[in-house]
């Protein structure tokens, strides 16, 4: 596989000099592909945050290179302004950015700023509405008088109609009911499906990580301590306990289940899972 | 640009005898300190002043580097101050004259003075804010206004709305830095162009931004009340301030210095 993001070395410092100096990254090596589904998970204040915020360059490393598509993003300020268009960054409650007069208006903010026609971004905030199941007649609306839902929407479809090869979303299903997690979970998927995009999705829940993501990287502490499947990350179950993470439901029932004699596969994490593994076991035993 | 940068509030962590003074007695020691330093008149009395302010950075701890950047903001009005006294103060001794324009030997003297004096003004008052929390500060401006409230000047709810807004400067802070990021993703530019074009892309940052502040507000007023706010009548303290023993010794400490200055001002020193 490709990379499309690289961070080399990456060090990230924040007030430097003063009494309330804190190292947020610690010389991180990352590496995000082209087209692949990548969650990034970690507790609140391991530096998650500050890592995707390099991604697209909103932060400058203290020390270290970021790299998109082998080019250090920080070379030239054309190229940095070019990397916020091709990364899409998604922040946690995004709602709280919205500030146009009509829902059309703000999910055109971004396609806009890119310099793009008129007729290009009109067709852009109509695919970006239609992709997170907006509906047309709310495109004239304020965006104040939606539900929480609907502005969150409309938010991830702001950054979406700038059709970014890569879509980083920081817990985009932070406070939503179970149904709105399912359909922002969806959207995301129709559009790494649909543009081949490389998906970033930062979360803290496990389960969520675990059924949507092809490759893990757990961030603790300002450093990546371990990478790789689901099913490999997991097997750390003990480490990511410890660091305040804890595992899927299904696999720490298996995890206590093997712990008591059972001879079933330990890397199992969603339901499916589980019961294609109970079943082998029943067919060996 | 680093929002955070920004030392608004300003107080320095620490744990020296200033740090732990009653603010009361450093509000009303740097009332006294800025009337002696208004009533120094001489190298000697300017020098005395010198000294003491800068035994008590000393014992502060605060970074000197601190307390000049601090004084960064100041440096167009200390240039200003200094070239009016330098040209329009009347004296016997000319030392140039050009054109309209005349320098006398009192002109210098008094704009080293004023931007001295103004200098060491500004930097008390720092000394005052970097060594006391906000929080402090605001109770100790509300208890040394307690007498006010016998003419119905609201002491109390001027103070507590001096805390909130104090309480909710970082937070607005990080708010506006997390929305300036969002739309800075969306590609707005606050940095280039045009004065005008620069306050159009402001117009993404504030409406989020006044949205937030008065969602904050109705949050916090609710959740007051549910704790049954209802002004300072009958409002006990959780931080009550007494004046210890190092307390009184500054407070007639600061008065004796006032006094001294003024005799020694007399006696034309």
């Amino acid at each position: 596989m490709q990379p499309i993001i690289e961070t080399k070395q990456l060090t990230h410092i924040y007030s430097e000099g003063t009494p309330f100096q804190r190292a947020a990254l610690n010389a991180v090596d990352f590496t995000a592909y082209r087209g692949e589904y990548l969650g990034i998970i970690g507790h609140t204040g391991s530096g998650k945050s500050t890592l995707i915020q390099h991604l697209n360059g909103l932060l400058k490393p203290t020390s270290g290179q970021v790299l998109y598509e082998g080019q250090d993003i920080w070379s030239d300020p054309k190229l940095t302004r070019q990397t916020r268009f091709n990364v899409g960054l998604v922040f946690q409650y995004p709602e709280y950015q919205l500030f146009e007069e009509t829902v059309y208006k703000d999910i055109a903010f971004g396609p806009g700023n890119m310099g793009l026609a008129a007729d290009e971004i009109d067709a852009r905030v109509r695919r970006a509405a239609a992709f997170v199941g907006l509906k047309e007649d709310l495109l004239d609306k304020s965006p104040f008088e939606l539900s929480g839902g609907q502005k969150r929407r409309v938010a991830i479809a702001g950054v979406i109609a700038m059709e970014p090869k890569v879509l980083i979303l920081d817990e985009p299903t932070a406070g939503l009911d179970p149904v709105g997690v399912e359909s922002v979970l969806s959207n995301i998927r129709d559009y790494h499906l649909a543009h081949n995009a490389t998906i970033i999705l930062v979360s803290h829940s496990m389960e969520e990580v675990a059924r949507s993501v092809d490759r893990l990287v757990v961030v603790n502490d300002g450093s990546i301590p371990f990478q790789g499947t689901p099913a490999q990350v997991f097997r750390h179950g003990q480490e990511l306990e410890d660091m305040g993470l804890g595992v899927p439901q299904m696999t720490r029932v298996f995890n206590r289940l093997r712990a008591m004699g059972a001879n079933i596969d330990g890397s199992v994490y969603t339901v499916e899972q589980a019961r294609a593994a109970i079943l082998r076991a029943k067919g060996v035993g | 640009m680093a929002l955070k940068d920004i030392t608004l509030g300003q107080f320095f962590p620490g744990n020296s005898p200033l740090h732990r003074m009653d603010p009361r007695t450093k509000l009303i020691g740097i009332v006294l300190y800025i009337v002696a330093l208004f009533l120094a008149k001489s190298v000697l009395t300017y020098g005395i002043l010198f000294a003491l302010l800068a035994t008590l950075i000393a014992i502060s701890r605060v970074p000197l580097k601190s307390i000049l950047r601090g004084m960064k903001p100041v440096v167009f009005i200390l240039i200003f101050t200094a070239i009016l006294n330098l040209l329009y103060t009347p004296g016997e001794t000319v030392l140039l004259k050009w054109w309209i324009l005349t320098v006398t030997l009192e002109g210098v003297r008094t704009a080293i003075f004023m931007v001295v004096r103004i200098m060491m003004l500004i930097t008390a008052t720092f000394l005052l804010t970097y060594t006391t929390s906000p929080i402090l500060l605001t109770d100790g401006i509300e208890n040394l206004l307690g007498p006010l409230k016998r003419i119905r000047v609201p002491v109390h709810e001027l103070a507590m709305m001096m805390s909130i807004a104090l309480r909710f400067i970082p937070t607005l802070i990080e708010e506006t830095d997390k929305i300036m990021s969002a739309q800075r993703a969306r590609g707005a530019d606050f940095e280039s162009g045009s004065l005008l074009r620069r306050a159009k892309a402001l117009v993404p940052l504030l409406v989020p931004l006044f949205i937030s502040a008065f969602r904050r507000a109705d949050e916090l007023a609710v959740a007051m009340e549910c704790r049954c706010y209802h002004g300072g009548e009958g409002r006990t303290r959780l931080r009550r301030l007494t004046y210890r023993a190092l307390d009184r010794v500054t407070i007639a400490a600061a008065l004796f210095l006032c006094a001294g200055i003024f005799v020694l001002g007399r006696f034309g020193l």
